[in-house]
């Protein structure tokens, strides 16, 4: 006859056919968000939970921030003041001139035939935490889906591109930094417009041009901006500056390394620049995509092991 | 003996209110999203409040919670799904495992147990991201769950304080 224990002692299955369920369940998920990108309807319903839990975790820290402002003391504000009362008059100076030098150049641009670029629409974000993850670069910032943000969108702050954005909540996004180890720009060198792709350092917080020949032309203090050859950033933004170049005889490439234009650890705020984005005049035909779809080739083509190295 | 004069260990605790396990994980849960410097070794506090009642409180909270726990960490942190959902269900088993011999000892014993468990979640949490093709980022993450074990005693008297009853005091005959 069947012998079952009376229901009060009744405990469930035993501890370790649940471990094996749970590690199981683990395991697929992990398979299924890391391959597949199945997960991601689970991780957006999840993050709206999350979301009011991170918010509250930033609600002392600002707390904290806020006092300490208040107390700080009238001789830094004024001081502070002056300095960026100083620094507005220089910057209303080059407004002034940009907006001369603007119209000169959309005349020539107009007369030139080629397209005119579109003014980016830009939003404003404060970045909310930096991910607990040590393997990657990322920041979480408090704007979403409900903000208009989409997926590839490039991040900027007053110094220079930041990073782009690659997970969208409803309230919140994830942006990667230009220093995640997956990540990558394509560059120009102020000095001579020699192009390049920098990669990201992981977890030296360096850049790192990769595959130029070791007799390229490039050399320690130079200036990278964007070059806008990839439809994502606009063309001119601040990247990097290259600290050192190293040049091996027995290696085809050079080592190439450059610092971050814009260190993220120091601001708060930051801007998600819009759809505005274009190619550089003329690439548009030989893309001959939409850019939804670039943006998802893109993305794909980030997930797979480095086969290139 | 009266009972008031017994040491810490021996006196009997009230049982756990569901309240306090509630509240004392959402704590957790709030502070590993404080905006912490990616640099500093951060203990991980959920993994710690977590062992703490898979310990005290082993058939009340137990593999499930520590799963769905682990999934809200990993979507909070915008890791890999999965990782620390694993490593949490390997630290409840282990944890409910040896709840009756963790108890038997001191609280620096504790830690020394609680140390181990908290290292080997780490490193299945951590051989789980080089699995999904991560690079090693260096020994330093061993720091944040030995930090971890060394807030155990801290953290044993602070969720304790609820349970404790007042000392009784007998009316003088």
């Amino acid at each position: 006859m069947e012998h079952s224990p009376p229901p009060f002692f009744r405990r469930g299955p035993a501890p370790v056919v649940r471990l094996a369920f749970f590690v199981s369940l683990s395991l697929a998920l992990a398979v299924l968000d890391a391959r597949f990108r199945y997960a991601d309807g689970l991780r957006g319903a999840l993050a709206l939970f999350v979301y009011p839990l991170q918010l509250a975790a930033t609600v002392p820290v600002e707390l904290a921030a806020r006092v300490a402002e208040h107390f700080a003391d009238q001789a830094r504000l004024r001081e502070e003041n002056a300095a960026l009362r100083a620094r507005l008059l220089e910057a209303s100076r080059a407004a002034s001139q940009a907006e001369s030098e603007r119209a000169e150049l959309a005349e020539l641009r107009r007369l030139a035939g080629a397209a005119e670029r579109l003014a980016v629409e830009a939003t404003l974000a404060e970045i909310l935490h930096h991910g607990r993850d040590p393997f990657a670069r990322k920041v979480v910032i408090g704007r979403g889906a409900r903000h208009g943000l989409k997926p590839g969108s490039p991040v900027v702050n007053e110094a220079g591109a930041v990073g782009q954005v690659t997970r969208v909540y409803a309230f919140a996004s994830e942006v990667t930094l230009l220093t995640d180890k997956d990540q990558a720009i394509p560059v120009q060198v102020v000095r001579n417009g020699l192009r390049a792709v920098a990669f990201g350092g992981g977890a030296s917080g360096m850049l790192e041009l990769r595959f130029m020949a070791a007799n390229a032309e490039i050399q320690a203090g130079d200036r990278l901006v964007t070059s806008g050859l990839d439809g994502v950033y606009p063309p001119g933004l601040p990247v990097a500056t290259v600290v050192r170049v190293e040049r091996d005889a027995s290696y085809t490439f050079a080592r190439i390394l450059c610092e971050p234009a814009a260190p993220v650890d120091a601001g708060r705020y930051v801007l998600v620049l819009g759809g505005g984005a274009r190619l550089a005049p003329g690439l548009e035909e030989i893309a001959g995509e939409e850019p939804e779809r670039r943006a998802t080739k893109k993305k794909s083509r980030r997930r797979e092991p480095d086969a290139a190295r | 003996m009266r009972l008031g004069e017994l040491p810490a260990e021996q006196r009997i605790l009230l049982p756990a209110r569901a309240g306090t396990i509630a509240a004392s994980l959402a704590g957790a849960l709030a502070l590993a999203f404080l905006p912490w410097k990616p640099v500093a070794p951060v203990p991980d506090f959920v993994a710690l409040v977590l062992a703490f009642w898979c310990v005290r409180e082993p058939r009340r909270v137990g593999l499930g919670i520590a799963w769905a726990l682990g999934v809200v960490v990993d979507v909070g942190n915008g890791v890999l799904l999965g990782q620390h959902a694993l490593a949490y269900s390997l630290l409840a088993f282990g944890a409910s495992a040896l709840s009756r011999r963790i108890l038997w000892f001191p609280l620096l014993g504790q830690a020394l147990h609680v140390a181990l468990l908290l290292l080997i979640a780490q490193a299945v949490a951590v051989a789980v991201r080089l699995a999904a093709g991560a690079e090693f980022t260096g020994w330093t993450i061993v720091a944040a769950p030995l930090l971890g074990a060394a807030l155990w005693p801290v953290l044993s008297v602070l969720l304790l304080a609820p349970q404790r009853r007042a000392p009784e005091t007998e009316p003088p005959q």
